[in-house]
């Protein structure tokens, strides 16, 4: 895994700056801290940073195609790369390296964009077409790997992170109003916007075209749902087999690589199916990694080791204490460069630090099982919102809620009540957003702490329009328990948990991430697969859980979800984090960065001090308006990076000063 | 009356909306209007049994008792003189 970079002069000849291309490189270190390198020519430059992985010796990036016409930077994996290698092989084209990369970029010269299609893995890429003038950037179809840019001018300024492109300083750096508009309605916000003005992510499964000046950019693969007559028919046991097997498939080639491969295990059924494949069929002696917390609702330790003892797994924990949580939330926000509602990137920033320390650099996980197979709570509490909506009056139906909120309905005197809070919006069945208006609508209560600037600058912006415009033509054609999951998918899986949550904090320190459940085939299994079987009556990942019988030990299967969250007022109010979260929300510190209304603040602050339990939205409203003033703070207001000077540099192509023969 | 009211209007205002309460007319329905969501409830069903010293029973624990500041400020009210309890609050809470 690696970092990439580049400055395009899309209209001129001018040649890019090697020590401008140097430091967008060095600003990504910490994904690549083994080598770097370097293309130039009189149009632009290509930098990369590599985590070396596969073909340690021979793949230094760029990597060329036979006559030097083609050049990559390439940032992921194509697990797929070795099959693709034989079939190019024998339509004549000829490798000097061992690695994918190189595969990647002769597959490209074999077949255009369409190459995209052809790859199983998660990458970000620039290729360079030095004869039509032509940069081709492209990102993996759910958005594993980040790809950001902007256009300064009559440059085009690309990274893997947003870092790298505020290195140059022609580039501006400012809050957007209408991304914190957003962010505090979705969590994230909906690309290609970032919460930077004017710099955009290339969305997940899509990639663009570049040259003389005009770029197109193209979906070239869409989340994938079906509708009742082209979804399956067959017995579960059936569908149970071939998830089984090709799951198994998808953890195989997501174990190739030229150094040892980990896992996370978390001691949820995910992780834990993950990793049981691993050490049964492929290496027993595989390492495992998991997270514990100090406090008790937030702990799975028991279920964690439950599964090392069943696995016999050489397994290392790390304690996440509410004072490291509190005291890394600023660096871990350097890597996710947006505000977050959650303490829970925290835990993972440190967990990778661990792997980091222990030698390793990639592990696999057990991340987007949960959005694949239908099992988020989210998912369950439209179902049963849909279910009671049909007879309101009914308590029966309306009790089904109590068991998926427990910490709600804890307190048997307030069920009815709290119950009368998933009655609101019952009559809504048929809103494309049913299943997530209360999330969006709980989220967006946190804006009443924006500043009357910030609030008159987003004016009347309606995001669910957007969400509304950008729907997949055929959702209405879907089952309600896939459109859920397309929202989810569509809106949270890429910008959340595979960024703030995944890439963003491995990266940190310098680990490399796979993930079997995303591999594009068990996607389209599961999308083939009809929403009973996904969560049967309210038992979710129903078929998921069968596919594993006999496989994993039956408490972990008969577990009920354990959603995973990290402790919030009591790691930023209290302890050593305490003296920056007072100074990030001093009257002061809120007027300089003019996003939040600071009398509303010392409000809230002093409430959740004064309350041994604050409530969720609380307590989101806290990490998100902190979070904020952070990332204001790291990369608005003072904005540097540290050059790295044991970024060993491996390689540096300059042909600027070349005549270089276009075809047009 | 009017003083229960102006103190559980300024446990709203001052804990739950953040803001001057601007908003906040005697009638606004707390559910409709969005003010208060599951977890503004039980933190003002708490403040109000904490501040008040009263026992809400559990078939009186429903949002139509608690719906607009005037409805609570009347249930309050009721269920103290039921009580019989002195009326005169602790001061400062």
């Amino acid at each position: 895994m690696c970092g990439i970079a580049g400055i395009f002069n899309m209209m001129g000849n001018d040649g890019v700056s090697l020590n401008a291309l140097q430091s967008m490189v060095g600003a990504l270190y910490h994904r690549g801290p083994d080598e770097s390198g370097c293309y130039l020519d009189d149009r632009i430059g290509l930098g990369h940073a590599r985590l070396s992985i596969i073909d340690l010796a021979g793949g230094t990036q760029p990597i060329h195609n036979e006559d030097k016409s083609l050049w990559i930077v390439y940032n992921g994996e194509t697990y797929n790369y070795q099959e693709l290698r034989g079939q190019l092989q024998q339509k004549g084209h000829n490798f000097y390296t061992d690695s994918d990369t190189e595969v990647i970029l002769h597959l490209y010269e074999e077949y255009g964009a369409d190459c995209l299609n052809r790859m199983n893995g998660q990458f970000a890429l620039a290729i360079w077409d030095v004869k039509k003038r032509q940069l081709f950037l492209a990102r993996d179809r759910v958005g594993i790997r980040p790809l950001y840019y902007t256009i300064a001018g009559n440059t085009l300024i690309f990274a893997s992170e947003i870092k790298a492109i505020f290195v140059n300083r022609e580039v501006s750096r400012e809050i957007d109003p209408v991304a914190m508009d957003q962010i505090f309605t979705f969590w994230t916000t909906l690309g290609p916007r970032t919460v930077f003005k004017d710099i955009y992510e290339l969305p997940p499964g899509h990639y663009m075209k570049i040259s003389h000046g005009k770029s197109t950019l193209k979906k070239y693969w869409d989340i994938p749902f079906y509708s009742r007559s082209e979804q399956f028919d067959s017995a579960p046991a059936e569908i149970c087999e071939q998830i089984r097997e090709l799951l198994m498939d998808a953890v195989r080639i997501r174990l190739r690589a030229d150094v040892p491969v980990g896992c996370y295990l978390s001691g949820g059924l995910d992780s834990s199916a993950v990793a049981g494949m691993v050490v049964r069929n492929f290496n027993h002696d595989t390492r495992t990694f998991g997270i514990r917390f100090e406090q008790k609702g937030f702990d799975e330790g028991e279920h964690q080791n439950r599964m090392v003892s069943w696995l016999k797994a050489n397994h290392t924990e790390i304690l996440s204490t509410n004072d490291k949580i509190g005291i890394s939330l600023p660096e871990c926000l350097w890597h996710c460069e947006k505000p977050i509602l959650r303490t829970s990137p925290v835990p993972l920033f440190l967990l990778s630090e661990l792997v980091n320390q222990s030698g390793l650099k990639v592990v696999l996980t057990g991340e987007g099982a949960d959005e694949v197979f239908g099992g988020y709570n989210i998912f369950k509490e439209a179902k049963i919102r849909r279910f009671w909506s049909r007879y309101p009056g009914s308590q029966r139906r309306a009790g089904l809620i109590d068991k998926l909120y427990p910490y709600i309905f804890d307190n048997p005197r307030l069920r009815r009540s709290m119950r009368s809070f998933f009655a609101r919006g019952l009559d809504g069945v048929n809103d494309p957003f049913f299943s997530h208006l209360i999330r969006w609508g709980n989220t967006s209560r946190i804006k009443k702490f924006f500043s009357a600037e910030l609030r008159d600058t987003i004016g009347d912006y309606d995001g669910y329009l957007q969400v509304r415009e950008n729907l997949s033509p055929d959702y209405e054609k879907w089952d309600y328990l896939s459109r859920a999951q397309y929202l989810e998918m569509s809106i949270f899986l890429s910008n959340y948990l595979l960024c703030s949550q995944g890439d963003r904090v491995a990266m940190a320190h310098s680990l490399e991430i796979r993930l079997p459940y995303l591999d594009p085939r068990v996607m389209e299994l599961a999308a083939r697969v009809q929403a009973k079987w996904k969560i049967l009556g309210t038992n979710e990942k129903y078929i998921l859980k069968r596919a594993f019988q006999n496989i994993l030990p039956d408490q972990i299967l008969r577990r009920s979800k354990h959603p995973y969250r990290a402790p919030i007022s009591q790691s930023l109010l209290n302890g050593k984090a305490a003296p920056l979260t007072k100074d990030m929300l001093s009257e002061s510190a809120l007027k300089r960065t003019g996003l939040f209304d600071s009398n509303k603040v010392a409000k809230l602050q002093r409430k959740i001090r004064d309350m041994d339990n604050p409530g969720e939205i609380d307590s989101m409203a806290l990490v998100g308006i902190l979070s904020s003033q952070i990332i204001y703070h790291q990369f608005i207001e003072d904005f540097s990076v540290q050059t790295n000077f044991m970024h060993p540099r491996n390689l540096l192509i300059d042909r600027r000063a070349q005549v270089i023969q276009y075809t047009n | 009356m009017v003083d229960v009211q102006q103190e559980i209007r300024g446990y709203i205002v001052d804990k739950i909306l953040f803001d001057d309460g601007e908003i906040l007319d005697e009638n606004l329905s707390f559910q409709e209007s969005g003010i208060l969501d599951s977890t503004g409830f039980l933190e003002l069903i708490t403040f109000i049994e904490e501040r008040f010293g009263i026992e809400i029973s559990d078939w009186e624990l429903i949002p139509e008792n608690f719906d607009t500041l005037r409805k609570v400020a009347g249930f309050v009210q009721s269920k103290k003189q039921k009580n019989g309890l002195d009326c005169k609050l602790k001061a400062g809470g």
